[in-house]
């Protein structure tokens, strides 16, 4: 009891990480393949380097107590500017990545200052940003178009070692955020505003900033991962994101990392904890060939199920808005009343 | 307080505003303000096409838009408990993959089948709310696990294909209606579902299960203190949830036949009606009937857009732009009542008790 008090939920999170890779190791030996191969563990970092990209960015809209349910279509956006302008001209790239990025934040800005100037739930306020620009994306392009250019799609392809130069830039953005989140005013007003906007405004922190740059650092971010979906199909495509179904992947990945939904309390570290969990898993099941319907039921029981592991210890129920004391006392006087 | 128990009515009636005066306040909260916003979209509608008017055709559009208004009624209850249903749309398409399935063309299965999809809802509704409640999950991560195994098990179960076509007898329910009446030409069953589920809520709401489960959506911790146990309040308003994707769902079968893709983006469907209606994420605050009337106002809108010649790929555009500034402009009320400056200023303020007499501080005698 005193061990599993001192442990965090980023603790807790690499230890279910621990216990992916033995299952892991384990059923793909079963399979009579090797789960260390380099060919495996570079899938698996591939795997973790575009939902990684977004995982990011929304840990620190989730922290300042918002969401981000318009990211797949910033994904689809970036892909299909990036790849346009691009037009499979080398000399194109840089502007090809600069406006995909670029409109990315003007997204991320607006999602901002919807949340912080009009008050808008971030659920509902990204949840309409999100259709305005499917509207957008169905309505002009009907189909993949674009064209990557060679030397743009070798930065999805190759790769130092088993370790691919995408998820390379994937944690050098972490480090970034990183380190804004634990040495910067800005993070440490996200933490203070996600914890409780009022006590964070009356001490005197300008409680809009950081909501704002959360959001525009989550939706270029979120261009990113557009970038490099484009590098890796080589197109950009108006359904890549919301095929993905990013939005509410990258939550779950969040919320697996230990950071609360209801903001204030969380880790990077965690969350990327909680992305490689999602890599591992659908590595494993590719490997021993698992149905691909079957494949989302397991994903969804693993989001649950890896979820309560410490959902018993860090007990702050989403709505509590008013939450001083440990929610222990109310459960046992919900007992009583009852 | 004695004096006031003999005709407390009366004293309470005295001290209510006259009905008028309610209902001009009601419209002018987020809930009230969606009926208005339904009205004028209406209007629009049959200004650009003066045949949609007719009672014939109003009622085939109340029909049409029935399962949604049951979806957007079904996800209020957990919304205003603070909670989210991102399950709702695979529970539709689990209950019309089951009834495409197991029905067949067999005139007897209808209602054992019938019982059984409403007993799965409930059962997954159950699951839901146990889980959130006492495994003290957030909601989002249970219904969102919920919705992608159930949506997997579903698609495994069939393949991932359409199959199966229930009788017809079943899909009567979602397609029929009670023929031969005089201005109406026909009274679809939806519409008889639909206004026996809004009356049933209505009435639940006013219940004491509704008031406390606003409470809860309030301030949980308080409502526990008072006595209330809120993980089985919770778990009902998400076994109501389930059970009205049911409905939807069995209305469904009726009006698009049995295909997986019935029923996706359901979830946020219905919770974009919710909080059009003026039902506030996060709880407590926020009625009923707006939510389905939000329902109706997002159909509404598109009927309007159909009518005006937009094509149809600017649906999700619009929809977003009306989302964000409904809520917008819903945010700017509830903040500005819960200061109290509206009720303050606009109702008249009529004593309960007689001011203290002067030289003395006993009052209210």
């Amino acid at each position: 009891m005193k061990i599993t008090s001192r442990l965090t939920s980023t603790h807790i999170v690499y230890l279910v990480v621990l216990l992916t890779v033995i299952a892991g190791t384990i059923l793909v030996a079963a399979a009579g393949r090797s789960f260390f191969s380099a060919g495996n563990i570079s899938s698996i970092l591939t795997g973790t380097s575009v939902l990684g990209f977004i995982a990011i960015g929304q840990t620190l809209v989730i922290l300042v107590g918002s969401l981000d349910l318009s990211v797949p279509y910033v994904v689809s956006l970036s892909s299909l500017l990036a790849a346009g302008i691009m037009a499979n001209q080398p000399a194109n790239i840089l502007p090809g990545v600069l406006v995909a990025l670029a409109v990315a934040a003007v997204i991320g800005l607006i999602n901002g200052l919807v949340v912080s100037g009009l008050k808008v739930h971030g659920f509902v306020a990204t949840l309409g940003t999100g259709l305005i620009i499917s509207g957008y994306l169905a309505t002009n392009y009907k189909g993949s178009s674009g064209q990557a250019p060679l030397s743009f799609r070798l930065v999805g392809a190759t790769g130092l070692g088993p370790v691919p130069i995408s998820t390379l830039i994937m944690l050098a953005c972490a480090a970034v955020v990183l380190l804004v989140l634990d040495r910067t005013r800005l993070g440490h007003s996200m933490y203070a505003v996600g914890g409780d906007i009022n006590v964070a405004r009356m001490s005197g922190i300008r409680t809009s900033t950081p909501i704002i740059a959360a959001h525009i650092i989550c939706s270029v971010l979120a261009g990113m991962a557009g970038l490099l979906l484009a590098a890796r199909l080589g197109v950009g495509s108006p359904t890549i994101g919301s095929q993905g179904g990013y939005d509410l992947l990258s939550i779950a990945a969040v919320v697996l990392g230990g950071t609360l939904l209801a903001g204030g309390k969380g880790s990077l570290v965690g969350t990327l904890g909680g992305v490689l969990i999602f890599a591992m898993i659908d590595n494993i099941m590719s490997v021993l060939q698992i149905n691909p319907f079957l494949k989302d039921v397991v994903r969804g029981i693993v989001i649950v199920a890896a979820v309560a592991v410490y959902a018993g210890r860090r007990v702050v129920s989403r709505t509590a808005r008013f939450d001083d004391t440990p929610q222990e006392t109310v459960s046992t006087r919900q007992e009583v009343g009852a | 307080m004695s004096t006031l128990t003999p005709d407390r009515k009366a004293e309470l009636r005295r001290d209510r505003s006259p009905r008028k005066d309610r209902l001009l306040r009601g419209m002018r909260t987020p809930g009230g303000a969606v009926f208005i916003l339904l009205l004028a979209l209406l209007a629009a509608v049959i200004f650009v096409n003066p045949s949609f008017g007719e009672p014939g055709s109003l009622i085939r559009f109340i029909g049409r838009t029935a399962p949604i208004a049951i979806a957007a009624i079904g996800q209020y209850f957990v919304i205003v408990s603070g909670e989210f249903d991102l399950s709702m749309g695979s529970v539709v398409t689990a209950q019309v993959i089951i009834a495409g399935n197991l029905i067949g063309q067999d005139d007897a299965k209808v209602l054992p089948v019938l019982l059984l999809m409403l007993v799965f809802g409930a059962l997954i509704g159950l699951i839901n709310g146990l889980v959130t409640t006492l495994l003290k999950i957030p909601s989002f991560i249970v219904t969102l696990g919920m919705m992608l195994a159930l949506l997997g098990l579903v698609l495994y179960w069939t393949g991932g294909a359409a199959t199966g076509n229930p009788a017809d007898t079943f899909r009567q329910i979602g397609r029929g209606g009670i023929e031969n009446i005089p201005v109406l030409e026909i009274l679809p069953y939806p519409v008889l579902i639909l206004l026996a589920i809004a009356a049933g809520a209505f009435w639940l709401m006013r219940r004491p299960y509704g008031r406390t489960l606003i409470a809860v959506g309030d301030n949980a911790r308080a409502a526990a203190l008072t006595g209330a146990r809120v993980w089985w309040i919770r778990t009902r308003a998400f076994i109501l949830s389930s059970l009205a994707a049911t409905v939807a769902g069995i209305i469904l079968v009726g009006y698009a036949g049995v295909h997986p893709s019935v029923g996706r983006g359901y979830e946020f469907t219905a919770i974009t009606a919710v909080v059009l209606g003026g039902v506030v994420l996060g709880g407590g605050r926020g009625w009923v009937l707006s939510a389905a009337a939000g329902a109706f106002a997002l159909e509404m809108l598109f009927t309007l857009l159909n009518f005006a010649g937009v094509a149809s790929t600017w649906r999700d555009t619009v929809q977003g732009i009306i989302i964000v500034a409904a809520v917008a402009a819903g945010a700017r009320t509830w903040e500005r009542r819960r200061r109290g400056a509206s009720s303050a200023t606009h109702d008249k303020q009529t004593p309960i008790a007689q001011p203290p007499a002067v030289g003395t501080n006993e009052g209210g005698k």
